[in-house]
C-alpha cells in the first residue's frame, strides 16, 4: 500500500516587543533571573493585565503577510492548568476568536510552488522558565527546581498551518519561509537555537486517495530546520512501519532524540486536554478596527517570496535568487546597483555571494560596511565578462579594491592584472615557449594531446599570469595543428 | 455607649471634616478615637484582621501637618478609613481572610489604596471578610467571624463584614468592601449603615484580590449617603491598569443629594417580595415607599421576571470564574507551602491545607462548570441568563429613573444558624447579586429597626452610569427615614 503523510505545523514566535505582552515589563533574554518582573507576570493576587498594543500590531503584520483575514473582534481566553512556571496557573490565549485567521504561505519545494493553508494565528502570553537542578536535570529526578520568570508574559504568537503539508522535506520548507517571513517583518528575532522561534510537528499518515485522517502525533523538541526534516521522515516511516505490521497508533506527543535520531511517547493525550477556557474577564474584547489593520498593511516590507521573484525577473535562477534574498539588505543593494550600472545578474550575484561575503567574513565587517560600491562591482563583473582580467586576477582587483586601492580598472593597471589581449604578443610567448619544449611538441604530435595543458601553464608563467588561458589554448592547438 | 458632645468616632466624615477644618479636632484626634472604639468593641466583634496603628498615626500626623500647611487633599484628608482585607496594601499583611495567605505582605498597593492615600485617607487597618469574599456573614474567615454590633450573637453580613461592622461600631469612620454578589450591600443593611456598590467598571479592581472579575466591584460603607457620595468620589476614575476600567465621562454623586424626589419614577421590583421575606422587612420596605410616594415620588411596580433565576447564573458564573482566579494560590511563589515530594503534590497539599470548605466548595463548582462537555450547559447558559437580565433592566429603566427593593430578604441572623446550609445563605443575596450580573449600580440605606432592634436595608438601584440619580433618591430615602439610631454594644476593654 502507498501512504500518504498528512502534516501539520504550529508555530510559536516570541515578539521582539520592548515590553511584555500584559504589563510593562521589558523583554529582555539572557537577564539575571527574575529581574524583568512585576506582580502582573508574576501572578500576584490582585494583578491585573493590560494588552500591549504593539504586539497586536506585531500578530497583525505576522496575519496580513500570511494573506489571513483579521478579525475585526478578538478575544482573550484562559486556558487553564497547573504548572510551576505558569504563575497564574492559566495562561491568557485566545481560542474561538482569534486574531488572524484563514491565509496561506506559498513555499517552492524542489522547484513546484506548494500553497500551505494557515489556520489561524493567534496572541498569548509566554511562560516562566524552569530549571532543574541535580541528578541529570531530569524534572522527576531533580533535588530542586529553579523558576525565572523573566520570561513570563513574553508576547507569543502561534501560527497553526492547515494540514496541507505532504512530507518531511515540504514540512522543513514551511518553516523556514515562515522564519525568514517573521524575521522580515522585524517583529521578532525568530532565532531557532534562541528559542525566540519554535516549531511543533503534527504528523500522521493515511492510504493514498484516503480524505479521513489518520491518528495524530505531536513531535515537539526540534532546535534545527535540519532536526525537524529528519524527525517528521522518522516520524512518517515509524507510523508507517506500526502500520503496516499491523498495529495501531495513539494519539500522543513525542519527544525527538537529535542524537539517537529518533522520536520516544513524551506522554499520551487523555482524549483532548481539559484547558477549560472561558473567555478572560480581566480583558475587553478588542476592536481592530480597518484603518488600524490597514495602517499596519501599509508598513509590512517586500516579503522574501516577492524579493526572489524580483530577482528572478533580473536574470537569476531559482537557487541564486533564493541565497540573495536571504543575503543582507546593504548586499542586495549593491546587487540591484550593480546591474542597474550595466553587469550582468548571474556572474554579479556570484561574485556577490561567493566572493564579497567571503571577504566580509574573513575581515568581520558587517554588511554595510563593505567599501565596494555597486558600480565598482558593476566594473570588475564586466572586466572579466569582456575578458580585460582573468577570474583569478580579478580575484586580486578585488582585493585591491576593498584595500581601499582604487577602481577595478585603477587596481588592475597598478598591480599589472590586465590581460594580454593582444594576440601578437601571445604568439610571440607560444613561440617561444614550444621552442623551449621540444618533447613536449613532439608527444603531441604523436597523439599526446593532453600535453597542451602543461604547454598552457608554461605561457601562462611567461606572461606573468595575464594571458587568457582559454586563448592561449586556442593559439597552441592552432600552433600545433601546423 | 457614650454619646455626650456626640463621640468623635461616632462623626460622619463631613462632620468630621468640618471640625478639621475648623480647628476644633485634629486627624490625630480622629485617630485616636477610633482606635480607642476599637480596642474597646473588637473583643466583641472582630471586625478587624490587621490593625496598623503606628502606620496610622504617621499618616494622621502628616495629614495635619499638610492640613495645618494649607495643603488641603480633599474631603477625605485626615479621616480613618477601613480597607476590607482583600484589597492589597503594600508592605501591610493582606489575607483575603485566607490561611493560604498567611503572613503575605504584598509589594504594592490596590488602585484605591494608591487614591484613598492620595486624597490624604489614614488607614487605620485591614477587616474580617468571609474568605476571599466567598459568604454572606463572615464566618468563612480562616481567622475566625466578626460579629453584629447591633447583636453580637448575629453575624454582621458578609463577605464585607469586618468593614461593616468598624463602620457600625465606629472603629473606622468609613470603610472599603467588595461587591460580588451583594457583600457590601447586605452587611450594611444587617448593620443598619451605607454601603455602596458603584457600576462595574467605574472603580479600579487593580489589586483587589478577584473572587468573580466580571462580577467584582469595590465600593465604600459609610454612616451616611453623603460620605458614600464623597468616597465614591475619591476611589473611582479610569484607571489604566485595569482594562476594564470605564474611560468615558463620570457623573457626579453629588450633585442632586438635595433635590429630592419629586415628579421622579420609582419601579418596586415585584419579585423582589413573598417568601422568604420576613414581615419586617416588608413592612420597613412599603413604609419607605409611602415616604418616597408622599415626597412626590411616582411609584409603580414593575416586573423583572428573570431574576428568579439570577441566582442560579450567580452560582455558575461567580465559582467558574473564581476556580481559575484563585489557581494562582498553589505554594509556589507566595503564601503558605505545604511540602510533597512531587510539584503537583506540593500544590495539592497546599490548595487542600490552605482553602476553607466554602472555598473549595466554589472551586470544585466552577471547576465543573467550566469543563467540556458541560461549559454550555453550564457557564454558557450562565451568560446567556445574563444577557436576557441585562435586557429586562433596560426595559425598566425605559420606564422607571430607579429601581428599589429590600437590600437583605432578612435582618442579621444568628450566628451559625446558616453555616451548615449554603443554599440558605446563598439565598441571602437574592436582593443584590442581580446586579452584579448586570453591572448596575445599587445602595442599601437603613431604613428602620424591627421589633428585635435590627437594622432593615432599602436598595435603591440604577442603570450603568445612573449615579446621580441614584444618590439623589437614596439621600431622600435616608432624609424620610430619620435613621439616627446608632449601636449600642458594650464597650470591653480587649
Amino acid at each position: 500500500m502507498s501512504w500518504e503523510p498528512v502534516i501539520g505545523i504550529e508555530v510559536h514566535a516570541e515578539l521582539a516587543t520592548e515590553s511584555k505582552m500584559f504589563c510593562g515589563c521589558a523583554v529582555s533574554f539572557g537577564a539575571e533571573p527574575n529581574t524583568h518582573v512585576c506582580p502582573t507576570c508574576l501572578g500576584l493576587p490582585g494583578a491585573l493585565p493590560v494588552a500591549n498594543r504593539r504586539a497586536i500590531e506585531s500578530i497583525m503584520a505576522i496575519g496580513l503577510a500570511l494573506n489571513c483575514e483579521v478579525a475585526e473582534r478578538s478575544v482573550f481566553h484562559r486556558k487553564n492548568y497547573f504548572y510551576a512556571d505558569l504563575p497564574k496557573n492559566y495562561q491568557i490565549s485566545q481560542f474561538d476568536v482569534p486574531v488572524c485567521h484563514d491565509g496561506y504561505l506559498e513555499v517552492v519545494v524542489e522547484g513546484e510552488t506548494r500553497r500551505i493553508g494557515i489556520e489561524r494565528a493567534h496572541m498569548e502570553e509566554d511562560t516562566g522558565k524552569s530549571t532543574h537542578i541535580g541528578l541529570g536535570g531530569r524534572i522527576h529526578a531533580a533535588e530542586s527546581t529553579l523558576l525565572d520568570f523573566n520570561r513570563s508574559g513574553v508576547p507569543l504568537v502561534e501560527i497553526v498551518s492547515k494540514p496541507d503539508i505532504r512530507g518531511a522535506v515540504e514540512a522543513r520548507a514551511y518553516a523556514q519561509e515562515l522564519r525568514s517571513l517573521v524575521a522580515e517583518l522585524g517583529v521578532s528575532d525568530a532565532r531557532l537555537e534562541e528559542g525566540s522561534i519554535r516549531f511543533d510537528a503534527n504528523v500522521s499518515v493515511r492510504p493514498e486517495g484516503e480524505t479521513a485522517l489518520g491518528t495524530k502525533v505531536e513531535i515537539k523538541n526540534m532546535n534545527s530546520f535540519r532536526s525537524l526534516e529528519r524527525a517528521v521522515a522518522y516520524e512518517i516511516i515509524r507510523q508507517i512501519e506500526v502500520l503496516e505490521s499491523g498495529g495501531s497508533l495513539v494519539q500522543e506527543t513525542r519527544h525527538w532524540d537529535e542524537e539517537a535520531g529518533v522520536t520516544h511517547s513524551m506522554r499520551v493525550k487523555e482524549g483532548s486536554s481539559d484547558y477549560r477556557y472561558f473567555t478572560e474577564p480581566d480583558l475587553v474584547p478588542m476592536h481592530l478596527d480597518r484603518e488600524w489593520v490597514d495602517r499596519i498593511r501599509a508598513t509590512i516590507p517586500e516579503l522574501p517570496a516577492a524579493r526572489r521573484a524580483r530577482f528572478v525577473d533580473s536574470g537569476l535562477d531559482a537557487d541564486q535568487a533564493a541565497v540573495l534574498s536571504d543575503a543582507a539588505p546593504a548586499l542586495q543593494d549593491m546587487f540591484a546597483a550593480a546591474v542597474a550600472a550595466g553587469a550582468p545578474a548571474r556572474p554579479t550575484a556570484n561574485w556577490l555571494t561567493g566572493e564579497v561575503i567571503a571577504w566580509m567574513r574573513r575581515s568581520e565587517t558587517s554588511p554595510e560596511a563593505i567599501p565596494l560600491t555597486g558600480s565598482q562591482l558593476a566594473e570588475l563583473v564586466t572586466m572579466v565578462e569582456k575578458g580585460t582580467v582573468s577570474s583569478s586576477a580579478a580575484k586580486e582587483v578585488l582585493e585591491g579594491v576593498l584595500a581601499g586601492e582604487g577602481d577595478p580598472g585603477e587596481v588592475a593597471a597598478a598591480r599589472d592584472l590586465l590581460q594580454i589581449s593582444d594576440d601578437s604578443a601571445l604568439e610571440a610567448a607560444v613561440t617561444e615557449v614550444l621552442e623551449q619544449n621540444p618533447d613536449a611538441v613532439t608527444s603531441y604530435r604523436s597523439g599526446e594531446t593532453k600535453v597542451v595543458g602543461f604547454l598552457v601553464g608554461q605561457v601562462m608563467r611567461a606572461t606573468g599570469g595575464k594571458a587568457d588561458p582559454k586563448r592561449v589554448n586556442e593559439l597552441l592547438v592552432e600552433t600545433l595543428g601546423r | 455607649m457614650s454619646t455626650e458632645n456626640g463621640s468623635l468616632f461616632d462623626l460622619t466624615i463631613v462632620e468630621a471634616g468640618a471640625r478639621l477644618r475648623s480647628g476644633e479636632t485634629t486627624a490625630v484626634e480622629l485617630l485616636e478615637a477610633v482606635l480607642d472604639r476599637a480596642h474597646r468593641t473588637e473583643a466583641q466583634l472582630h471586625a478587624y484582621l490587621t490593625l496598623d496603628r503606628e502606620g496610622a498615626r504617621e499618616a494622621a500626623e502628616q495629614a495635619d501637618t499638610q492640613l495645618a500647611g494649607g495643603n488641603d487633599l480633599g474631603p477625605l484628608h485626615g479621616i480613618p478609613m477601613a480597607l476590607k482585607d482583600n484589597m492589597c496594601t503594600r508592605g501591610l499583611e493582606t489575607t483575603a481572610a485566607s490561611q493560604i495567605l498567611s503572613g503575605y505582605h504584598p509589594p504594592y498597593d490596590a488602585t484605591v489604596v494608591s487614591r484613598l492615600r492620595s486624597g490624604g485617607a489614614v488607614i487605620v487597618g485591614k477587616t474580617n471578610l468571609d474568605e476571599f469574599a466567598m459568604g454572606s456573614s463572615t464566618e468563612n474567615s480562616a481567622y475566625g467571624p466578626s460579629f453584629n454590633p447591633w447583636d453580637i450573637s448575629r453575624v454582621p453580613g458578609g463577605s464585607s463584614g469586618g468593614s461593616a461592622a468598624a463602620v457600625s461600631a465606629g472603629s473606622a469612620f468609613a470603610a472599603l468592601g467588595s461587591d460580588t454578589g451583594g457583600s457590601i450591600r447586605q452587611p450594611a443593611s444587617l448593620t443598619g449603615i451605607v454601603g455602596l456598590k458603584p457600576t462595574y467598571g467605574t472603580v479600579s479592581r487593580y489589586g483587589l484580590i478577584a473572587f468573580a472579575s466580571s462580577l467584582d466591584q469595590i465600593g465604600p460603607l459609610t454612616r451616611s449617603v453623603g460620605d458614600a457620595a464623597l468616597v465614591l468620589e475619591a476611589i473611582w476614575g479610569h484607571d489604566p491598569l485595569d482594562s476594564t476600567s470605564y474611560s468615558g465621562g463620570y457623573p457626579d454623586p453629588s450633585a442632586d443629594l438635595a433635590k429630592g424626589v419629586e415628579g421622579l419614577r420609582v419601579g418596586v421590583v415585584r419579585e423582589f417580595a413573598g417568601e422568604g421575606y420576613e414581615p419586617a422587612v416588608e413592612e420597613a420596605t412599603a413604609k419607605t415607599l409611602d415616604a418616597l410616594s408622599g415626597a412626590g415620588a411616582r411609584v409603580v411596580e414593575v416586573s423583572l421576571p428573570t431574576v428568579d433565576i439570577a441566582l442560579s447564573a450567580y452560582y455558575l458564573v461567580a465559582p467558574a470564574e473564581a476556580s481559575s482566579n484563585l489557581a494562582r494560590f498553589d505554594g509556589i511563589r507566595y503564601g503558605l507551602r505545604v511540602d510533597g515530594s512531587t510539584t503537583e503534590e506540593l500544590m495539592a497539599r497546599t490548595r487542600a491545607q490552605g482553602f476553607g470548605p466554602e472555598v473549595t466548595r466554589r472551586i470544585l463548582l466552577g471547576t465543573y462548570a467550566l469543563s467540556a462537555g458541560y461549559y454550555d450547559a453550564f457557564y454558557g447558559q450562565a451568560q446567556r441568563v445574563r444577557a436576557a437580565l441585562r435586557e429586562e433592566f433596560d426595559a425598566a429603566y425605559g420606564q422607571v429613573d430607579v429601581l428599589v427593593s429590600p437590600t437583605s430578604p432578612t435582618v442579621a441572623f444568628r450566628a451559625g444558624d446558616k453555616v451548615d446550609d449554603p443554599l440558605s445563605m446563598y439565598l441571602t443575596d437574592i436582593c443584590t447579586n442581580p446586579l452584579n450580573l448586570v453591572g448596575h449600580p445599587g445602595i442599601s440605606v437603613p431604613v428602620g429597626l424591627d421589633e428585635q432592634g435590627l437594622p432593615v436595608g432599602f436598595q435603591v438601584m440604577a442603570p450603568a452610569l445612573g449615579e446621580t440619580v441614584m444618590f439623589q433618591v437614596a439621600a431622600e430615602v435616608e432624609r424620610l427615614a430619620e435613621f439616627t439610631q446608632r449601636p449600642v454594644l458594650a464597650e470591653v476593654a480587649g
